[in-house]
């Protein structure tokens, strides 16, 4: 088969299970629904593995059918097939499949089985087809269709109010985002004459002068709609709401799709982004705001799944640094090691929640080390590669990132000295987590599954508010799936853990660069492609800087939480600061006032005020009355005397000749 | 002798037909008084045709005498048809078409 033919089918694979299962809901049982749904992803994953052996570092444009062709608008269902698209496809289909595979087990119990199946495949074609469009029309809808997957998915517990609140956050944000795109490849059309992205990068040096205003506005449009999906200060605060779906959910979200776009947005269009250096520079700065943002928070979150949210936008946030500072292969590189890894940790937190009986609070767990060895050992590679502490994966990507932001220089080495902090704050964070779910002394809960038995809570409850639930559609399901009792979600937590460990010698700095290479035709025309690169000697002090942070991070948890202590000691002495990052630095709150709240004043103004005075009052009021005032006057003319019709008329024309007498 | 008294007359005439037409209620004298008017018109038109020696001024004083002969025969069927109905034969009772 050919290249193209793989990339359709990698298309059509998830498109056709999520049809399937949403259409056999009832034909089959729903146990089938869910090997289904995962059959659909791995064959997608196979044809994308297709795609890499027919690729030969080829850019390729295939052109399905001619949407609409008219006023020099040239809208095509055409996607464009090269490394890097290949890549994200690989992650995106691969991780996927093994989510898919651990929500077999993990969604066992829940009676949104199917559902929840057709719109996990529905979810990873929505991404795909965000990463593989060729034009900037496609990569619209795709956009749109993965804001709307994660929608539907978040509100997954449709009976839950507080995931419904959430799903609606999400998606409101996403909104902002899609507006930005949108407006940025208007930008980008009128200034180029193209929707095709190759034509597009083509026209683009003859078309906009460097830093041309119009093209920097266009960026900065497309960095909103980039910040919004991969939950940028400050189009983040949905991200860590989005915890209230279920695990697999927030893993397919944070690792492999959905979070990813707009890293992978800002690599495609990285000849605008270059030839628009002002907006490349607000990216990069933005990013690194969020991911020391993110990781300040991250230290403080009691909340299991947010503190791995919170990560997630810290690390994202070093992908965006990255990108938008042309270090497109090291983006990449840590944006595909990440998705093993993040993958890998929020599946161990779902089994770790499974055994909490559906709680995620940190502080009331402890001790699981004994009771679940798999999920424990699974944690702590994640753990381990997201600290960038060696031989895990994250420790080569980040370190790449780091070194490529001191090989920039200028104010580009700031954002590298960040970047270390950030890692600092990244190993803490982590561990702590991990410490305080793992370590110290038992919970009742741990102590439970240590005798043999999984702990179920008496009566079901929203971990967010306390509320008591039940567990029939629209609410989880009755049972509970920890990795150790289930094989579907061991292969996919092991598989996941292996390629955490390995998936960084990819790119070991002086030894392979695999990536580098493989990535070359996409980022040809990059002025910094090829030149931006450090000396092998300097990679690897910035290797051993950062693993001495990550180690480092990692003691001082020791130190604070190893043997079941706590950060009492601190919180108090800092307290000013812990309660600053406890509410998120206020962001929320800030909305609240600056929009949310002058938006309902308006509202009300509007509803109250304005509707009842000046629309009712004088547009409908006063064009009623005018009407009915003057027809009033018109009334009184018609007595209905004919002898005073005539005294009108004879009047009337007596005035009209006596007028034209005079006048003449 | 020239125009005026013609014009005299006819203004005269016209005169005591509208004032006839405001002031009486019985329909068949306003009918009467409008005839008055219409024939002073009439006149007047006569009396320019001779004097400007145009005959565009008959030929219009014939067209008034049909438009007035219809116009009788119209009204005195209204009126007939008023008589008919048992309705008072007074313009003044007349007036449902009051707004």
């Amino acid at each position: 088969m050919s290249l193209t033919t793989y990339a359709w089918l990698v298309l059509a694979f998830p498109l056709a299970g999520a049809v399937l299962i949403g259409l056999t809901f009832r034909a089959l049982p729903s146990r089938v629904h869910g090997w289904l749904g995962t059959l659909a992803i791995l064959l997608s994953f196979l044809s994308a593995l297709g795609m890499l052996n027919a690729l030969d570092g080829r850019q390729v444009t295939s052109v399905a059918w001619d949407y609409a062709n008219t006023l020099g608008v040239d809208a095509q269902v055409s996607i464009l097939i090269d490394p890097l698209s290949v890549l994200m496809c690989l992650v995106v289909a691969g991780v996927s499949t093994l989510i898919h595979l651990y929500s077999v087990a993990y969604m066992g119990g829940d009676r949104g089985y199917t559902r929840f199946f057709a719109l996990l495949n529905f979810f990873v074609f929505s991404m795909l087809l965000l990463v593989l469009a060729g034009n900037f029309l496609l990569v619209i809808v795709g956009w749109a269709f993965v804001a709307a997957a994660s929608t539907f998915l978040i509100s997954f517990w449709y009976r839950r109010a507080t995931a419904t609140a959430a799903g609606l956050k999400a998606f409101i944000v996403q909104v902002i985002g899609d507006v930005g795109l949108v407006l940025g490849a208007f930008f980008v059309f009128k200034g180029t004459g193209t929707l095709d992205f190759l034509k597009a990068f083509n026209a683009v040096d003859h078309s906009f002068t460097v830093n041309q205003p119009e093209l920097v506005a266009a960026c900065i449009l497309l960095l909103v709609g980039a910040f919004a999906k991969s939950a940028q200060v400050p189009l983040h605060t949905w991200l860590p709401d989005a915890m209230e779906g279920p695990t697999p959910v927030s893993a397919l979200i944070h690792a492999a799709t959905m979070v990813t776009a707009g890293v992978y947005l800002i690599a495609r269009l990285h000849p605008l982004f270059e030839h628009a250096p002002d907006a490349a520079a607000v990216g990069a700065i933005i990013g690194c705001v969020t991911l020391l943002i993110a990781a300040t928070i991250g230290l403080v979150v009691t909340d299991l799944k947010r503190v791995i949210a919170y990560s997630t936008m810290s690390q994202i946030g070093y992908m965006i640094m990255a990108v938008s500072s042309a270090a497109y292969a090291a983006g990449m590189f840590h944006l595909m090691t990440h998705a093993f890894f993040k993958a890998l940790l929020f599946m161990a937190a779902g089994s770790v929640i499974s055994a909490m009986g559906g709680v995620q609070d940190l502080n009331k767990m402890g001790g699981f080390r004994k009771a679940m060895p798999f999920t424990f050992g699974c944690m702590v590679i994640g753990g381990l590669a997201l600290s960038g502490i060696p031989p895990f994966s994250g420790f080569f990507s980040k370190d790449e990132i780091l070194s490529l932001e001191f090989e920039r220089g200028g104010w580009h080495a700031i954002l590298g000295v960040a970047g270390y902090l950030g890692a600092f704050l990244t190993a803490i964070y982590t561990f702590r987590m991990i410490f305080r779910a793992f370590m110290g002394p038992m919970s009742p809960e741990a102590s439970e599954l240590a005798h043999g038995h999984l702990y179920h809570a008496p009566e079901p409850t929203n971990p967010a508010t306390g509320e008591v639930e039940d567990t029939d559609v629209g609410f989880p399901g009755p049972e509970h799936h920890i990795a150790e009792r289930a094989a579907p979600m061991k292969v996919a937590m092991g598989a996941l853990a292996l390629l955490a460990i390995v998936g960084g010698f990819l790119q070991v700095p002086g030894v392979s660069s695999e990536l580098h290479h493989f990535l070359e035709p996409t980022f040809h025309d990059s002025t910094y492609y090829a030149s931006l690169e450090p000396s092998t000697s300097s990679e690897w002090i910035g290797l051993v800087i950062g693993a001495v942070i990550g180690l480092s991070g990692i003691g001082v948890a020791w130190t604070i939480w190893g043997k079941g202590g706590t950060a009492a000691v601190y919180q108090a002495r800092l307290g000013a600061l812990h309660k600053f990052f406890v509410n998120k630095w206020y962001f929320d709150e800030a909305f609240d006032v600056l929009l949310v709240r002058p938006a309902a004043w308006l509202g009300r103004f509007a509803s109250t005020t304005f509707e009842r005075l000046f629309v009712n009052g004088l547009l409908v009021g006063g064009s009623s009355g005018l009407v009915r005032a003057l027809s009033a006057a018109v009334r009184g003319v018609q007595s209905g005397y004919l002898r005073y019709y005539a005294a009108l008329l004879l009047i009337g024309l007596t005035g009209l000749s006596a007028y034209f007498l005079i006048s003449a | 002798m020239g125009i005026h008294w013609y014009l005299v007359v006819s203004a005269l005439i016209f005169c005591i037909g509208a004032g006839g037409v405001l002031t009486r209620r019985n329909p068949l004298v306003i009918l009467l008084c409008l005839e008055l008017m219409l024939n002073a018109a009439n006149l007047a038109l006569v009396a320019f045709a001779r004097a400007h020696g145009d005959m565009g001024g008959q030929i219009f004083a014939l067209l008034v005498m049909v438009v007035a002969a219809c116009e009788v025969a119209v009204g005195l069927g209204l009126v007939v048809a008023i008589y008919r109905r048992r309705l008072p034969i007074d313009v003044d009772d007349l007036r449902e078409l009051q707004g």
